[in-house]
């Protein structure tokens, strides 16, 4: 049993789930990450570098990763904003990128201290062109350290950028948490082939394939043009829709066993649907309401929300007659979730951008 | 196609279908891709731990030719990324190549706190004078006057001095040659790929297509032959003739800490062990 901070245990998950390198520029409130980095990886031969920036520190994740080592890197708004390009290239070569943004208040400078959840969007949609993505949001110490396993594992086994979101709260805040010895790691195979069949990007499933980093005989090319099968630049519509399917599929053939969300009580007439800090708020409203009013309430708490799970939603939310949607943007997610329920069903968005926490009293408040 | 009958520097050119290449026919950047394959056999690379890495730009597609690890990164980005490889599998050589614009405009801040780590990677700058990717605009060592597409009527901003910036940001060797002294570069290359720590090779090539054309400095043939005449070796006499040209060779030299290396001994020190 331990007294850790979220950023903390994002840092043990990582080098229990087999990060050796890491590379950041430091940001409140993100640092801790990097601290904890630079003092616990080189006892364990691993390294820590602190580059001049945000886009060197994710050049170089992608760097270390590409010669085979798994590697990560933590940020927060303006640094996450200056990684947008090194987040494209990871989808594009399909070297695997794990990026801890600990959201604060923006845009620019906005506001270092303070907790937010103004980049929903800008995760999914940050970096120029179709792409695939993966976005994951703990809501406690606990899952900070879980949900970074998870986010590495899913970037080794689908090759894409894994993007995990905490708020200053999570980020900052402290729990006691003890955490498992051994983690269930993912580890790519080897090609079968020798280096002159092998094809960076010639397996057909797109997932769990053979993986050859630098140095291991294979002589690979990698490069951020669209490219062919071998890794080569490309003008040919018919392989540039190759590739872009293959991107998009990434996802689409995956998402049944990626989405990864929390459900209760949905047979009430409400039902809120919340991630990250707010989602704790969200459950003190549900306990204060229903003890009050003996009527339940219901609650969908998303721990991933790219890919966003818009089919299961239509499902889980059909009986609902309401829907509140807690967030601390300016309604971003809440737009997503409309998609998913029937116009006639009212989602209401309780959204809060002045730097303090949504409290549960702002939720109770549009319950009744 | 088998490499069996072609001559030995052939064993580093990815010889399945990469040819015809993308420069335009007079480009000095083949010489500059000519003799680094020449230092490669000279010194015997193992061609599986050798990993080229680039940015984006004419220059920065050489790697896509070579038969090594290849690393086409972001345009810029070349040093960061090469960083992380190198850090990652210190066991590799690494070479970096790209243009002016690519290291020194917006990559710049990372080509001065590469050399100030002084990690082991070996810089090629093919110095061409404007951006030839991106059709001739200028770039930071196009000379004051010059025209660019993006400077019409003149460059007003005078150009970098690469080799005072990397020297005093902390290379720990500089050197100079041209795509007309293609043995001379191929030396500087091996020299630079030799020794331990940041080095820096500025090649200065010719772009005829672009810079050539815009400054009316005429063919290929005769941007190399500029070449010759206005450059002298660092070894020639201080004549009047000489003052005005530019030094080609060894430019800085010294020794110091290489970052790989200083690390290992950060790991152990973090172990406990005696360094
Ligand atoms: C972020 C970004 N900005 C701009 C570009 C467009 N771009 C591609 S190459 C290039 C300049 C190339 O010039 P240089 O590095 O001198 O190489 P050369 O083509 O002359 O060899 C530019 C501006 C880009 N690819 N990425
Ligand atoms: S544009 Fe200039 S630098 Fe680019 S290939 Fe043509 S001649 Fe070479």
């Amino acid at each position: 049993m331990e007294l850790l901070s979220g950023n903390e245990a994002c840092a043990i998950g990582a080098i229990r789930a087999g990060v050796r390198f890491f590379a950041g520029y430091p940001i409140t409130p993100s640092t801790e990450i990097a601290e904890y980095m630079a003092h616990e990886l080189p006892k364990i031969g691993g390294i820590f570098i602190q580059m001049e920036d945000e886009i060197a520190s994710i050049c170089a994740m992608n760097g270390a990763t590409a010669a085979g080592i798994k590697a990560m890197t933590a940020t927060s708004g303006p640094g996450f904003s200056l990684m947008q390009e090194g987040i494209g290239y990871s989808c594009m070569t399909e070297v695997p990128c794990i990026i801890v943004n600990v959201m604060r208040g923006g845009p620019a400078t906005g506001l270092p201290t303070r907790p937010a959840q103004g980049d929903i969007m800008q995760a999914r949609w940050g970096t120029h062109g179709d792409h695939p993505i993966v976005a994951l949001v703990p809501w406690s110490v606990a899952e900070c350290f879980h949900l970074t396993v998870q986010a590495i594992n899913i970037s080794e086994r689908l090759r894409l950028p894994v993007i995990i979101l905490l708020d200053e709260i999570v980020g900052h805040m402290r729990e006691v948490v003890s955490f498992p010895e051994k983690v269930d790691i993912y580890q790519p195979p080897k090609p079968t082939q020798g280096p002159d069949e092998f094809l960076l990007y010639g397996d057909d499933t797109n997932y769990d394939g053979p993986v050859v980093g630098f140095g291991e005989g294979y002589r690979i090319h990698l490069s951020g043009l669209t490219h062919r099968k071998d890794g080569f630049p490309t003008n040919d519509p018919k392989t540039i829709a190759w590739k872009m399917e293959r991107l998009k599929n990434k996802i689409e053939h995956n998402k049944d066993w990626l989405w990864n969300f929390f459900y209760t009580d949905l047979g009430a007439e409400t039902i809120i649907v919340c991630y990250g800090s707010t989602a704790r708020s969200a459950f003190d409203a549900k306990k204060i309401y229903e003890k009050k009013s003996g009527k339940s309430i219901g609650i969908v708490r998303l721990c991933m929300i790219w890919p966003f799970p818009y089919e299961r939603l239509t499902t889980l939310l059909r009986g609902a007659k309401k829907i509140i949607v807690p967030e601390m943007n300016q309604g971003q997610l809440s737009n997503e979730i409309e998609r998913t329920v029937s116009p006639d069903v009212p989602v209401i968005t309780v959204n809060r951008v002045d730097g303090e926490m949504l409290t549960p009293e702002e939720i109770l408040n549009v319950l009744g | 196609m088998s490499s069996d009958n072609l001559p030995e520097i052939f064993e580093y050119i990815r010889l399945d279908g990469r040819f015809p290449h993308i420069l335009c026919p007079g480009c000095g950047i083949g010489t500059v891709m000519n003799a680094m394959v020449r230092a490669f056999t000279e010194l015997k690379l193992n061609k599986n731990r050798l990993c080229v890495v680039s940015g984006i730009g004419c220059s920065s597609r050489v790697p896509g030719y070579l038969d090594c690890d290849t690393y086409h990164t972001l345009h810029g980005r070349a040093l960061p990324s090469a960083t992380g490889v190198k850090l990652a599998r210190p066991e590799l050589e690494v070479v970096v190549i790209g243009g002016d614009g690519d290291i020194l405009a917006i990559g710049g801040n990372h080509f001065i706190h590469t050399a100030r780590r002084n990690i082991n990677l070996s810089l090629i700058i093919i110095n061409n004078f404007n951006y030839g990717m991106t059709g001739g605009q200028f770039s930071p060592t196009t000379p004051v006057q010059a025209i660019a597409t993006t400077a019409p009527y003149g460059n007003l901003e005078r150009g970098f001095n690469i080799s005072e910036i990397a020297k005093s940001a902390g290379a720990v060797l500089v050197t100079r040659s041209t795509t007309y002294h293609a043995v001379h570069l191929k030396n500087m290359i091996k020299k630079a790929i030799q020794k331990k720590g940041f080095t820096v090779v500025e090649a200065i090539s010719q772009c005829p297509t672009l810079y050539g054309r815009m400054n009316r400095l005429g063919s290929a043939v005769k941007m190399l032959e500029w070449l010759r005449d206005n450059t002298v070796s660092v070894a020639a006499p201080e004549t009047k003739e000489n003052e005005n040209k530019l030094k080609i060779g060894v430019l800085w030299e010294t020794e110091s800490e290489e970052y790989t290396e200083v690390y290992q001994n950060l790991i152990k020190k973090a172990k406990g062990e005696k360094v």
